[in-house]
């Protein structure tokens, strides 16, 4: 224990200043100040020309209620939804074939999953418009098997794969480290006892790996609708299909609504915090159960 | 391997999913072709236009300023920052403050910000997209940083302190160079993150100073020119080689730990 007291580098309370003083003030002034006054602007009547008007109203929040933002909403969802399936469905059998590999070619596997999420998210989703584009090679192929041109761009489904290839490696990695973790022997153990692989895999390791399923599945979800993704439906979408993150920037930037682009703000930082809380809940209860 | 014959269907599939359009992508940036979609033949030929194209150029030098810029700010008040937690509170509301903006949509941040730079009436420019950077790349400093102070042998600080050195001596002396790859690691990647970032730019920035994300976006929407992939292909081949380079780091700095 004493080895990990805490070492006073510099006095107690000058040394708080000195190190913490400058990153916490500059996050004060523009992280937090900024965070409230766009709270505050839920409950202020709309500027002409941006900004707000200091008069108190509860019109913005009922607004949300609107069929017409509902639909943006719903809309929203089922593309996270059918998004983050398909992540699990991909995911799952190459995170658990990751895991399996020899440690070199883990490593390498790995990097070869994280390395184009590095790359400019512009260009990762340019590249799915030369892909789906009519004249593109996706077409250029449907039409040499007689079967195209078929129009993939500039719908629900290319936004899928935008988002798809936006966020794949978000659901692979956490499914990775809980499947790298698990035990070999409880498989064996499986398997010495007459299991055939898919009863151990269904009672086995899927049960055992359900708590990376689960931040997967948290993580792609809530980066999908919420991280402010307006550039993947407005690009691969052709703008047909409007998701909160375009509701917000247009709120913001060409409506110039501030308050009700502010509620809708604070509603997605509400269901991400509602989610993560879920997560790590389950996580938890998950730690416990093993 | 063999025993899981029908999993390989979705790993190969992963794989291809994830590099199929950078393929493709490259193979269009060297199509002599005019129209992006047909093959015409091998050429360097877009590479030299990108080379003419003005606002390009400005945006590469507008991102490269808040880039270096926002990554210096992001180191020094991110370290100080991993120090300070590490070693002198152990409040968990602090902790949760320096990790706030690695965990909020991008987007928040974005309007947070573009409401207080009107407020407080800042005319935006490159030095407003600068903060705003600094603002999520001192989060990834911090955590890098105290990811290696977690790991980082005291006995050093509590010898030099012992031996009569001033908190600053043992500070500059000690601490800073054990942390040393941890603070590397953490400036690349704010550097990184710096260069891709557009949403927060894109709102931050004025019209006047695009970054050359804000730039390839315009061009993106306003249609598809082999330029784009010209562009496309050097940018994945920085990334590229920048994601290995700090991958090989890490494990050369672990090999001689």
């Amino acid at each position: 224990m004493t080895a990990r007291q805490p070492v006073r580098v510099l006095g107690k309370a000058s040394g708080r200043l000195a190190t913490m003083g400058p990153g916490f003030g500059f996050l004060t002034v523009f992280l937090l100040v900024p965070l409230a006054l766009v709270l505050s602007y839920t409950v202020f009547r709309r500027g002409r020309f941006g900004g707000v008007v200091h008069e108190p109203t509860g019109e913005n929040f009922a607004r949300l209620a609107d069929p017409l933002y509902l639909e943006v909403v719903a809309g929203s969802v089922k593309l996270a939804a059918i998004t983050t399936l398909l992540a699990l469905l991909l995911g799952y059998p190459t995170a658990y074939l990751i895991a399996r590999l020899p440690a070199r070619w883990k490593v390498i596997a790995l990097v070869a999953v994280v390395l184009p999420f590095w790359t400019n998210f512009l260009i990762r989703t340019y590249a799915w418009i030369v892909l789906l584009n009519s004249e593109g090679p996706v077409n250029s192929g449907l039409k040499a098997l007689g079967l195209g041109p078929v129009e993939l761009l500039y719908t629900d489904g290319a936004i899928v794969a935008g988002l798809l290839y936006a966020y794949l490696p978000l659901m692979i990695l956490p499914l990775y480290s809980a499947v790298e973790r698990l035990d070999p022997e409880l498989r064996e153990a499986s398997a010495n006892l007459g299991a055939r692989p898919a009863r151990t895999f269904w009672s086995v390791t899927l049960p055992l790996s359900l708590p990376g399923v689960l931040t997967g599945c948290v993580f792609v979800f809530v980066f999908v609708p919420s991280l402010g993704n307006f550039v993947i439906p407005e690009l691969l979408g052709g703008g047909r299909r409007i998701m909160v993150g375009n509701l917000i920037r247009d709120q913001f930037l060409k409506a110039r609504d501030w308050p009700f682009g502010s509620v809708l703000a604070l509603a997605v930082v509400a269901v991400l915090v509602l989610l993560l809380f879920a997560q790590a809940w389950a996580a938890r209860r998950a730690g416990r159960g093993a | 391997m063999r025993r899981h014959g029908w999993l390989r269907l979705p790993f190969w599939l992963t794989y291809l999913f994830l590099y199929a359009p950078i393929v493709v992508l490259v193979m269009m940036s060297f199509n002599r072709n005019r129209s992006p979609y047909t093959w015409g033949g091998l050429s360097l030929d877009w590479y030299g236009r990108l080379a003419g194209n003005a606002s390009i150029r400005t945006g590469l030098v507008n991102t490269l300023i808040v880039a270096l810029g926002s990554t210096a700010l992001s180191t020094v008040l991110g370290t100080l920052l991993a120090v300070g937690l590490a070693r002198h509170t152990r409040s968990r509301l602090l902790d949760a403050l320096s990790t706030l903006p690695a965990i909020l949509p991008d987007l928040v941040i974005a309007i947070g910000l573009l409401a207080f730079y009107s407020a407080i009436k800042l005319t935006l420019g490159l030095h407003s997209v600068l903060i705003a950077h600094t603002v999520f790349g001192m989060a990834f400093v911090a955590a890098v940083v105290r990811a290696r102070l977690g790991g980082m042998d005291t006995s050093l600080e509590e010898a030099s302190r012992d031996l009569g050195a001033a908190p600053l001596t043992t500070f500059v002396r000690i601490t800073l160079p054990t942390l040393a790859p941890g603070i590397v690691a953490g400036a690349l990647l704010a550097f990184t993150l710096s260069l891709d970032e557009f949403v927060i730019a894109f709102f931050t920035a004025a019209p006047s100073e695009p970054t050359l994300p804000i730039v390839i976006y315009s061009m993106v929407r306003f249609g598809v020119t082999p330029e784009i992939n010209a562009l496309a292909t050097l940018l994945l081949a920085v990334s590229f080689t920048v994601v290995i380079v700090a991958q090989r780091l890490t494990r050369l700095t672990e090999a001689l730990k």
